[in-house]
């Protein structure tokens, strides 16, 4: 009964969500467009799946994995967990936090793959790469992007170190990237740093980034608990860049190699 | 027949979300070595994902991806720059303005800038706060769907755009109060949901793909990267504004 109440709530607050949508595209199609919308009951259905199947998702998101992944959030980064003593620690010991570190990037991994939004987009890549960009290369592609950031996040919590030396340095490999990678792919790795950051990954690497700089002696979690979000979205597109790049290269490499035969 | 495709649906779904599975499985049974809280709690849940995650995947197919198309491909036929241009500002305004992350983070922003000393702390001065982070976000989106149609429409090479945002954002970040950056670098993330941007994708692969000339790959994606990079800019420059 409880859970009844929980899901409508949800489902309720989707709805919300699509209205505005809903209210644009009618409006434009019967002001400006005047025409009749092909296909018009298949896509209610369509759009009936997308609200029903995303409450759902998030209603299981709340009920089975926010919890554990808090849980396991507060129990990684107890410092009797880390320091093995009860003992107060007044400096942070950043080679203690190991654990840390690999379940950040793990989670991290895990949780891009699951995230609808990269899911879609890497539908519509496929689609009009005309299946050059493989679906599953690009998600794990990105994942891994996200697994790296927000594992370095986690260590720069621990270490203390300013946000903006990270994120400027991330900017400027980005830049360099850019140069280099092959231009089909640009728009795309872009793209992908701002999908990362969806429904399943921004809630729980906020309550850890929370749970790690409210217990690492020394940090606040008003100031350092924010930016692993930003890690999370920055990385992946050095990823995605990055592996272009190394495809384009092995496959000029294999090229070369085919001529001097 | 019908069967078969609900299951094929159900076992992708299932493939996605195992990733997660293992990584809390190893945690708990080997580093924390702890029993599962509520178990059967836990197992509905994954349940109720997966069947959640698949129908959210047919309807994409069915009724997102096609109406983000249709409507690309409307705008260009009438030819109209005005409403083409109307709807993206729209579409991006509309989606973010209530957002209820955005609305938690503008609340959440307005404490911090409280606690630091640069707003009055009274109710009221908050909610304004609050509310003027909020426009500042909603506008930014709007406008950054709007540059991303413009893009696509003549053919800019979306790197210079992109560069020359990242290059703002990094003056700014050197010149704003450090209570604004934290909030501006996630704002960047909240404003693009999980209904927004299959929409947003489809509308700039169906406009990349009927304007001679423009290529789906090269032309239609990047509209979300503007959408997550202009947030960062009007955040900061609102920072700047209030607090001089």
């Amino acid at each position: 009964m409880e859970f009844i109440y929980e899901f409508s709530k949800i489902l309720l607050a989707t709805c919300r969500d699509v209205l505005p949508i809903i209210i644009l595209i009618v409006g434009f199609q019967f002001l400006v467009l005047r025409q009749p919308i092909p296909h018009l009951r298949r896509l209610i259905v369509g759009g009936v799946y997308v609200v029903i199947g995303l409450a759902l998702f998030l209603a299981g998101l709340e009920k089975a994995l926010f919890p554990l992944g808090n849980i396991m959030a507060t129990q990684l980064s107890d410092p009797v967990f880390i320091y093995g003593t009860g003992e107060v620690v007044v400096h942070a010991d950043w080679k203690a936090y190991g654990w840390v570190y690999l379940f950040a990037a793990m989670i991290g991994f895990a949780t891009t793959i699951a995230e609808p939004s990269l899911i879609a987009v890497a539908y519509k890549a496929n689609e009009v790469s005309a299946g050059t960009i493989s679906q599953w290369g690009l998600r794990i592609t990105v994942a891994i992007g996200v697994a790296f950031g927000i594992s370095l996040g986690t260590f720069r919590i621990v270490t203390g170190t300013p946000l903006y030396l990270f994120i400027l340095v991330g900017y400027m490999i980005v830049i360099a990237q850019t140069i280099f990678a092959p231009k089909s792919i640009i728009a795309l790795a872009y793209d992908s740093g701002g999908v990362t950051t969806s429904t399943v990954t921004v809630p729980l690497v906020a309550a850890l980034g929370l749970g790690l700089s409210a217990t690492v002696p020394g940090r606040n979690p008003a100031l350092d608990g924010f930016g692993l979000i930003a890690f999370a979205s920055l990385f992946p597109i050095i990823a995605v860049m990055g592996y272009a790049q190394l495809m384009h290269w092995t496959t000029q490499r294999k090229i070369k190699s085919m001529e001097k035969k | 027949m019908i069967t078969s495709i609900i299951l094929t649906k159900l076992k992708n779904a299932f493939t996605d979300l195992l990733p997660i599975i293992l990584v809390i499985a190893f945690f708990q049974v080997v580093v924390l070595r702890q029993p599962l809280p509520q178990m059967g709690e836990v197992l509905f849940g994954a349940l109720l994902v997966v069947a959640g995650l698949s129908l959210f995947v047919q309807g994409l197919e069915m009724g997102l991806f096609p109406i983000g198309e249709s409507m690309a491909h409307a705008l260009a036929r009438k030819g109209s720059l005005f409403w083409l241009l109307c709807f993206a500002f729209a579409l991006g305004f509309s989606t973010t303005v209530a957002e209820p992350a955005l609305i938690a983070v503008a609340w959440e922003a307005a404490e911090i800038a409280s606690q630091g000393g640069l707003i009055d702390p009274s109710r009221e001065s908050l909610n304004q706060y609050a509310f003027g982070l909020r426009m500042s976000v909603a506008f930014s989106v709007g406008l950054a769907i709007l540059i991303g149609v413009m893009r696509i429409l003549r053919g800019w090479p979306i790197h210079y755009l992109i560069i020359s945002g990242y290059a703002i954002v990094m003056v700014m970040t050197i010149i704003a109060p450090k209570e604004i950056i934290g909030i501006a670098y996630d704002a960047g993330g909240v404003t693009t949901s999980t209904i927004t941007v299959p929409l947003v994708a489809a509308l700039g692969v169906g406009l990349a793909s009927s304007i001679k000339g423009r290529s789906p790959l090269v032309d239609g994606f990047g509209l979300i990267a503007f959408a997550s990079l202009l947030p960062m800019i009007f955040v900061m420059g609102y920072g700047l504004i209030i607090f001089g």
